[in-house]
């Protein structure tokens, strides 16, 4: 009797994934830190852009309501494969949006691929998402590590900065941004003087800080995000680094520069692939994002919203939710909105500009998040990784 | 001249560092302490605390006008009150029942805590200034201290011996180490335990708070602040025995040193040196380096 309850439970869970694929709700599933150090940077101000390209695409898409499911990793990856792997399978999930951590989406790509749905990776920075680990279903939206590094460390190497000091979050993340960036610092013939490795949240740098300023090199590369990034440039500050070295940080966010101030951070210089104050397009977005969170988006942000407006684009030409029509349109589209202009490589890249920014001093900045200039707009083909460097092989058929 | 290949300059400075956050860890493994010591809590909402001082010095700035000087005085009062509210709401109840109780109400507390904060002020922090009379630094010869680094430890000090005699050496120590041994007696001559040791939560959570307030200008102000530290003041007390006043301040500072040192010398396992020594200690002298065996 149980196991034919059980048998009928499973026919009927089965029965109901293979259903919804077609007919019914189409359902796209965000995962992402919706609580922790990341949650600022995308989290549930994330998930509503979602739902926002979804309103703004009028609700509904081939005759059928869009519905967006919303979840909290954590920041564990075996978290979001599971919540992964519970949509895909019990509601049918179209298609999945991955936020914030690197570890999160390289194991939310795996699930995605082995359940043949498409995985677009907005807020996790490993290159490894479109390279060593590509997948066919797996699109690569907003920026990676490579090319936060080749934004940051060319234009500084170029600018007569030529020795560098690496100050490297401990972790998977930390290592390839590190590694990315020294690669482009020897490529434009800079040197690497040193690294120090810091644990994930660590509160205090002065020591790692110390070492650094011995090292006698002219660029402290800050290999680290979030709140490891804002209390180091803190020490920074403090301790007079910033008088004797320019400090350049690999990946920043709009909400750390607000967190810290401009007083803490003027003059540095990051990578990044949008500001809201770039274009009227852009403009008009964050105005519309400031009327409800009293703060301005980060680049995630509007890649959230940008990538499934795009996704449904694509159902839309495509005419279905079938995962491999669906990631056929969208790497066969041109992408031209506020977010970017752009185009999704046969590796799941999608290639288009990318800035490198300066903080503005507190006197040149008049209104409130008027915090960055454009010091110069990098074309996505020198931005990424090109396709002689990549090893993925859907590249060299 | 060198140390262990390392050069002297650069020991030294490790050194004065490891002190600092030492300085920090004495703080509050010292109210930590306390509270085990005269209650028998385990408060595990002693990082939540010194997160909640920390942001009222900002609130108190960004709302209120009141600045570092005043917060440095107001915070831990505004947060000691708190506590105290803490103790008669909750804990009251659960002198009689197993420790764990209090652990796990104390935990759940600092969660809420942290949720409500996240929930206010997001999860990227605050950031607050260096006071004008203490920002600047001090060309040491060795390294640039900045003066408000040194400040830190001056205040931290301070407050660690004072406690200390407090409870070790006056007539109100006496009595709250009475109290503990044996409330009945203590309350048979006329002390009023239970308002003691409502005061006494009060006083932990303000010591929490007061590093809160310092630790402000220092790093971000961040809701999380109180949850990335706590984990290792526990260590810090574990080593030092559970309850044991001077031995809390001294593991607190000692502890800080080695972590500081093991940054130059093997900065990998900075983050796990002090759980290394806790193992070690747990295993040798089961009741800390201070503590007495029971």
């Amino acid at each position: 009797m149980k196991l034919k309850t059980l048998v009928a439970a499973l026919a009927i869970g089965f029965g109901a994934g293979a259903f919804a694929q077609n007919t019914g709700p189409v359902r796209i599933g965000f995962i992402t830190d919706m609580s922790s150090l990341y949650a600022d940077i995308d989290g549930p101000a994330g998930g509503e852009m979602i739902k926002w390209a979804a309103q703004d695409f009028g609700g509904k898409v081939l005759n059928r309501p869009i519905e967006v499911l919303t979840a909290d990793h954590q920041n564990k990856a075996d978290v979001a494969s599971s919540k992964a792997r519970e949509w895909m399978d019990k509601e049918g999930l179209s298609v999945l949006i991955g936020g914030t951590n690197s570890g999160t989406s390289l194991a939310m790509s795996k699930v995605s691929t082995e359940k043949k749905r498409p995985f677009i990776a907005i807020g996790a920075g490993s290159a490894r998402l479109t390279n060593e680990d590509c997948s066919p279903y797996t699109v690569h939206y907003a920026y990676d590590t490579v090319s936060l590094a080749k934004v940051a460390g060319t234009a500084l190497v170029k600018a007569g900065n030529k020795s560098w000091y690496f100050l490297t979050a401990d972790y998977a993340f930390g290592y390839s941004l590190e590694s990315d960036a020294a690669n482009v610092v020897k490529a434009n013939g800079g040197t690497v003087a040193g690294a120090a490795r810091h644990p994930l949240n660590a509160s205090d740098f002065s020591a790692f800080l110390l070492q650094a300023q011995s090292s006698k090199a002219q660029i402290l590369g800050l290999a680290n995000a979030g709140g490891d990034f804002t209390n180091a440039m803190k020490a920074a500050k403090e301790f007079g680094i910033t008088k004797t070295m320019k400090v350049a940080g690999l990946l920043v966010f709009i909400n750390d520069v607000h967190s810290l101030g401009l007083a803490n951070t003027e003059g540095l210089q990051l990578a990044d692939s949008w500001y809201w104050n770039q274009d009227d397009a852009s403009r008009k977005f964050a105005k519309r994002f400031f009327e409800k969170y009293k703060r301005m988006p980060s680049s995630l942000q509007a890649a959230d919203y940008s990538a499934a407006a795009n996704y449904l684009k694509a159902v839309q030409t495509a005419g279905t939710t079938d995962s491999d029509k669906v990631m056929g349109t969208l790497k066969s589209m041109k992408f031209d909105d506020f977010y970017s202009k752009g185009q999704i490589r046969a590796d799941g890249r999608m290639i288009h500009d990318m800035y490198l920014f300066e903080v503005k001093s507190s006197k040149d900045s008049s209104t409130p998040w008027d915090y960055y200039k454009t010091i110069a707009k990098i074309p996505g083909e020198q931005a990424f990784t090109t396709v002689a460097e990549s090893k993925c092989a859907l590249l060299k058929k | 001249m060198e140390i262990f290949g390392i050069p002297l300059q650069a020991f030294l400075g490790q050194l004065l560092l490891g002190l600092v956050n030492g300085a920090f860890y004495a703080m509050l493994s010292l109210g930590l302490a306390v509270i085990f010591g005269l209650l028998g809590v385990v408060n595990f909402a002693h990082g939540a605390l010194y997160m909640l001082g920390a942001f009222a010095a900002w609130i108190m700035l960004n709302k209120f006008g009141i600045n570092y000087w005043g917060a440095l005085l107001l915070a831990p009062l505004t947060v000691g009150l708190l506590g105290v509210v803490i103790e008669r709401l909750f804990l009251k109840h659960l002198y009689k029942l197993d420790p764990l109780y209090g652990l796990l109400l104390t935990f759940g507390l600092a969660l809420i805590f942290e949720g409500i904060f996240r929930e206010l002020y997001g999860a990227s922090g605050q950031n607050y200034d260096v006071p004008e009379l203490l920002s600047g630094a001090t060309n040491l010869g060795f390294m640039v201290l900045p003066n408000y680094r040194a400040w830190v430890v001056l205040v931290s000090l301070l407050v660690c011996l004072g406690t200390w005699y407090l409870i070790e050496r006056t007539r109100l120590g006496a009595y709250l180490r009475a109290g503990t041994e044996n409330a009945a007696l203590v309350q048979a001559f006329g002390v009023n335990v239970p308002l003691m040791v409502m005061l006494t939560y009060g006083a932990g959570a303000a010591l929490a708070a007061l590093a809160g307030v310092l630790a402000a200008p220092i790093i971000q102000v961040n809701p999380l602040m109180g949850s990335n530290l706590i984990i290792v003041v526990f260590a810090v007390v574990v080593i030092g025995g559970m309850g044991s006043i001077m031995g809390s301040i001294l593991t607190g500072l000692g502890l800080g040193v080695v972590e500081g040192l093991t940054r130059v010398f093997y900065p990998e396992a900075s983050s796990i040196v002090v759980f290394v020594i806790m193992v070690i200690v747990l295993m040798f002298r089961p009741a800390g380096l201070f503590g007495k065996e029971a």
